[in-house]
């Protein structure tokens, strides 16, 4: 899910422990909804190998006799326009969507994290540069600029983490840099530089924690939003190719049946949205255990 | 008397933040509600105005206007008090009004809330801010564009403009500065003597409860300790919270030494 | 307040020059030689020479960057090589019809949206805030290609609620033709009076608006209730209460009226979202908007299709980030006052 990252109180660094997070659990049903979701999905694609029926069906076996059956006994989810098995195919799709999100989002941090800390802790020309260059992709509605790229690169699963993660970086850029700079901005890292200390170790042991926890926030916030953002991608048929059990892909695949074989469709894509969903819910609940502000009144 | 409180009690699940036996405000009056910060001073407010229920408190006693009981009054009743009866001003003046409405247009809408047409809600707020001393032109302005003292003196004028008969005044002057302190003090006595207004003045403040306040009520944990006529209680405290509250109000001429 | 304007719009300025110099960029970023595609597969060395000067490649970058810029700014954004029509004229033919749905979708994002954010701020905490807030995260989490596919199954197809495909009914071709004004059917029907073309515009709009509206209505449910549960503790809000006013006014009226700030800034954000996500959804619906063009234009690969595509909804979304940004500062006093 896309939303414009909000910097975090320093304050709010810290998990609470013990009683605190249990009762932040409890008034959170949500949360543990979510999190119970994300396992479940993580549970499926480990151990897809041993749930799925035809496994083979996942990979490149076709059963031409097989072709569009209904949900029954033996298909649970009936079978797709190649007589494969749609619900060995779905659960093998779980191992696709997650594992994409997870890389791309390494990735834009691995850039995203260094940029902004850079930008944050050293102002100057240095922060005016990499801000112009991330307000300039940040420029482009979020989808657009993944489009374009998967568009012009060759249709696979690597493109499509390519074209990701080059949209992705610049928000955690602008993430990180906001929470570097104002921690930077503060006195006792006046004092940390007069006495000497390193700048890596200022960097590291002082600033690098305050920037982490917003960082991770967003990013479980973010989970959603790519695996959206992948399924459709490869939906437009950018992504993932045949075989491939990828979601986005067996709907596309699915479309020119769908007035007669609805199975084909809609499966995948409830896999999708619960996915999303999960991984949404979890985020949000994260979110909203951290941030102290939060406070009912009535 | 027009104002009486008798038996009081706010409670917070199982935890009870004011228990007053007896409060009450005259007409024409300035009483004091005096004690720390914590006391329970700002609850008493919102009980009276049928409030505390907002942040989550439950109130049991008797709150009584001109005779008539407020507790048990349905929400729609008691919103034709507030306001128009029941009257209340805020500690911080720059966060008590809203900063996207200007002052006027709150004011305003209160007046109209309460039956008057566009043109008497028009005529009403000229008249009570030439009142308090301010140009009514400013009612076109942003809270951010007043300092606090003018801003107090607004939220005061909105009280007049209702003709509320009483006036709850929670800290009204802790967040100025002392000159404008002064005016603002000199305005709610001037209330009290042109329009016979019966104010509740809350403060941590003893040196302004002593100039101001015609009789004072001291407040600590919830529970009121002894209460009288100003010079009485202050000269005489009879509580011995009352005389520590006293000795630590810093004097001119207190040397350093014992 | 102008001056404000002046250096928001200034500011956009810079920025439009950094998308067309970053779609330049991926431009370049194709693989393979446009000069050997352009040639054919059987050219040889000399006429893939001959097509790279023909086409400008044989320019050093810079040079060709800054005719990249002259051509955009004269309005040759390139030649579709698969309508062989210029990729301007075709965008502007096919523009409206997305412009209009996504408009739609906006307004009922917000008739749904704000109601459900306010209700929910009524009462945190409680079955019905959670219940509001879960629906609210299912509508960001819907793929919205899916949601068409099952929207149209169920209520077009199985229900017959519902018209299935395309902006009008065929037949009102022939017996209320549509005279074409502004290019927007719904403003076109309704100026020149056309009352079953209206109705069956609106009808045949609903659908796709929906679709296109889950996400924003779900991301507008949620900043508002934030925003609102954020204010509620403020003095101001006591002292409205205190003026005696009504639970709905205080949270309807005054919590709300700071609320529309960031509802705003997220309708430009939508508004952009949105318009990429008419790729998925327009194809379903036999819409003929830029969705249906961007989608097509993928499956041909047809570059500069695609790259004028993303130029113009790019353009069009730093103009309407810039409107919004405006108007807050009209409505919000302390942006310009600060």
């Amino acid at each position: 899910m896309i939303e414009a990252p909000t910097p975090m109180p320093a304050a709010a660094s810290r998990l609470p422990r013990g009683q605190a997070l249990r009762r932040g659990l409890a008034a959170n049903p949500l949360l543990v909804a979510g999190g119970a979701g994300a396992v479940l999905i993580v549970a499926v694609a480990v151990f897809a190998p041993v749930l799925a029926p035809f496994p083979g069906d996942a990979g490149t076996a076709t059963h031409p006799f097989l072709v569009l059956r209904p949900p029954s006994a033996q298909h649970w989810l009936g079978t797709d326009n190649v007589g494969r098995d749609v619900l060995s195919r779905v659960l093998y799709g779980a191992r696709i969507s997650p594992l994409i999100a997870v890389i791309v989002l390494l990735i834009a941090c691995a850039i995203g994290l260094p940029l902004g800390l850079a930008a944050g802790y050293f102002g100057g020309w240095l922060d005016e540069v990499i801000m112009r260059v991330t307000d300039i992709f940040l420029a482009f509605p979020p989808l657009l600029l993944a489009l374009a790229l998967a568009a012009v690169l060759p249709a696979s699963l690597t493109t499509v983490v390519i074209a990701i993660a080059a949209t992705w970086w610049p928000w955690y850029t602008r993430l990180v840099r906001g929470q570097a700079a104002s921690v930077a901005g503060r006195p006792y890292i006046e004092s940390c530089r007069a006495l000497g200390i390193s700048r890596r170790k200022i960097i590291g042991r002082h600033i690098l924690p305050n920037a982490v926890t917003p960082l991770i926030v967003q990013m479980s916030l973010d989970v959603g939003g790519v695996i959206l953002t992948a399924s459709a991608l490869s939906f437009l048929g950018l992504g993932a190719q045949d075989p491939t059990p990828d979601w986005g892909l067996m709907v596309s695949e699915g479309q020119s049946y769908f007035t007669t074989a609805w199975w084909v469709v809609t499966f995948p894509g409830i896999a999708i949205l619960f996915t999303a969903f999960a991984f949404n819910l979890l985020g949000d609940g994260l979110r909203d255990l951290l941030d102290p502000r939060r406070t009912f009144l009535r | 008397m027009r104002l009486v409180i008798s038996d009081l009690d706010v409670c917070f699940g199982a935890r009870r933040v004011v228990s007053i036996g007896t409060l009450a405000v005259g007409e024409a009056e300035i009483v004091g509600l005096a004690g720390e910060s914590g006391s329970g001073k700002s609850m008493t407010t919102l009980a009276v105005l049928g409030l505390a229920h907002t942040l989550g408190a439950t109130v049991t006693g008797s709150i009584k206007l001109d005779g008539a009981e407020l507790t048990g009054l349905s929400q729609r009743e008691l919103r034709e008090v507030r306001g128009r009866r029941i009257a209340a001003i805020f500690q911080s003046p720059s966060s008590a009004f809203s900063p996207v409405f200007r002052v006027g247009s709150v004011m305003n809408r209160a007046l109209r809330l309460h039956g008057m047409t566009s043109a008497e809600a028009a005529g009403a707020a000229s008249r009570a801010m030439r009142q308090v001393l301010l140009s009514p032109d400013l009612l076109h302005r942003f809270p951010s564009q007043l300092s606090g003292g003018q801003l107090q003196r607004v939220a005061i004028a909105i009280a007049l403009a209702l003709r509320a008969e009483v006036l709850l005044a929670d800290e009204p002057t802790s967040a100025l500065d002392v000159t404008v302190q002064a005016e603002v003090l000199e305005l709610l006595a001037g209330l009290r003597d042109t329009e016979g207004m019966s104010v509740l003045f809350i403060s941590h403040d003893l040196a302004v409860v002593a100039e101001l306040c015609d009789r004072v009520a001291i407040m600590a944990e919830g529970r009121i300790v002894e209460q009288g006529p100003t010079g009485q209680v202050l000269s005489a405290p009879r509580d011995p919270y009352t005389a520590e509250l006293l000795a630590s109000v810093p004097r001119i001429g207190m040397g350093t030494g014992p | 307040m102008i001056v404000y304007a002046a250096r928001r719009a200034a500011l956009a300025v810079l920025v439009v020059a950094g998308v067309i110099v970053l779609t330049f960029v991926i431009a370049r970023v194709v693989p393979g030689d446009p000069a050997a595609t352009w040639a054919g597969p059987h050219a040889s060395a000399a006429q893939v020479a001959a097509a790279r000067r023909f086409l400008g490649l044989d320019r050093p970058a810079a040079v060709q960057l800054l005719a990249y810029f002259g051509g955009i700014a004269a309005g040759t954004w390139g030649v579709s090589v698969h309508t062989h029509q210029p990729v301007l004229s075709d965008i502007a033919t096919v523009a409206p019809a997305s412009l209009e749905l996504v408009l739609a979708a906006l307004v009922i994002a917000l008739v749904t949206g704000v109601p459900l954010g306010l209700l929910s701020a009524r009462r945190p905490g409680r079955p019905l805030d959670h219940g509001i807030r879960a629906v609210s995260i299912l509508g960001v989490s819907m793929p919205i290609f899916w949601m068409a596919l099952i929207l149209q199954l169920v209520f077009a197809q199985r229900l017959r609620l519902l018209p299935a495909a395309g902006e009008f009914s065929p037949g009102l071709l022939f017996t209320h033709p549509l005279a074409r004004h502004t290019g927007f059917d719904v403003i076109d029907a309704l100026i020149t009076g056309n009352w079953q073309m209206l109705g069956s515009t609106l009808g045949h709009l609903l659908l796709p608006a929906i679709v296109v509206a889950a996400y924003p209505a779900g991301l507008i449910a949620r900043i508002v209730r934030a925003q609102v549960l954020d204010t509620i503790g403020e003095t101001h809000v006591q002292m409205v209460r205190a003026l005696g006013f009504p639970e709905r006014a205080v949270f309807g009226r005054f919590a709300m009226k700071l609320a529309w700030n960031p509802v705003a800034a997220t309708l430009a954000l939508v508004f952009g979202y949105s318009l990429v996500n008419t790729f998925l959804v327009e194809d379903v619906f036999d819409w003929p908007g830029l969705g249906s063009y961007a989608a097509a234009s993928i499956s041909t690969l047809d570059t500069p299709a695609i790259l004028g595509v993303t130029l113009f909804i790019a353009l069009v979304y730093v103009v309407a980030n810039l409107v919004v940004d405006i108007v807050q500062a009209a409505l919000d006093p302390r942006i310009r006052l600060r």
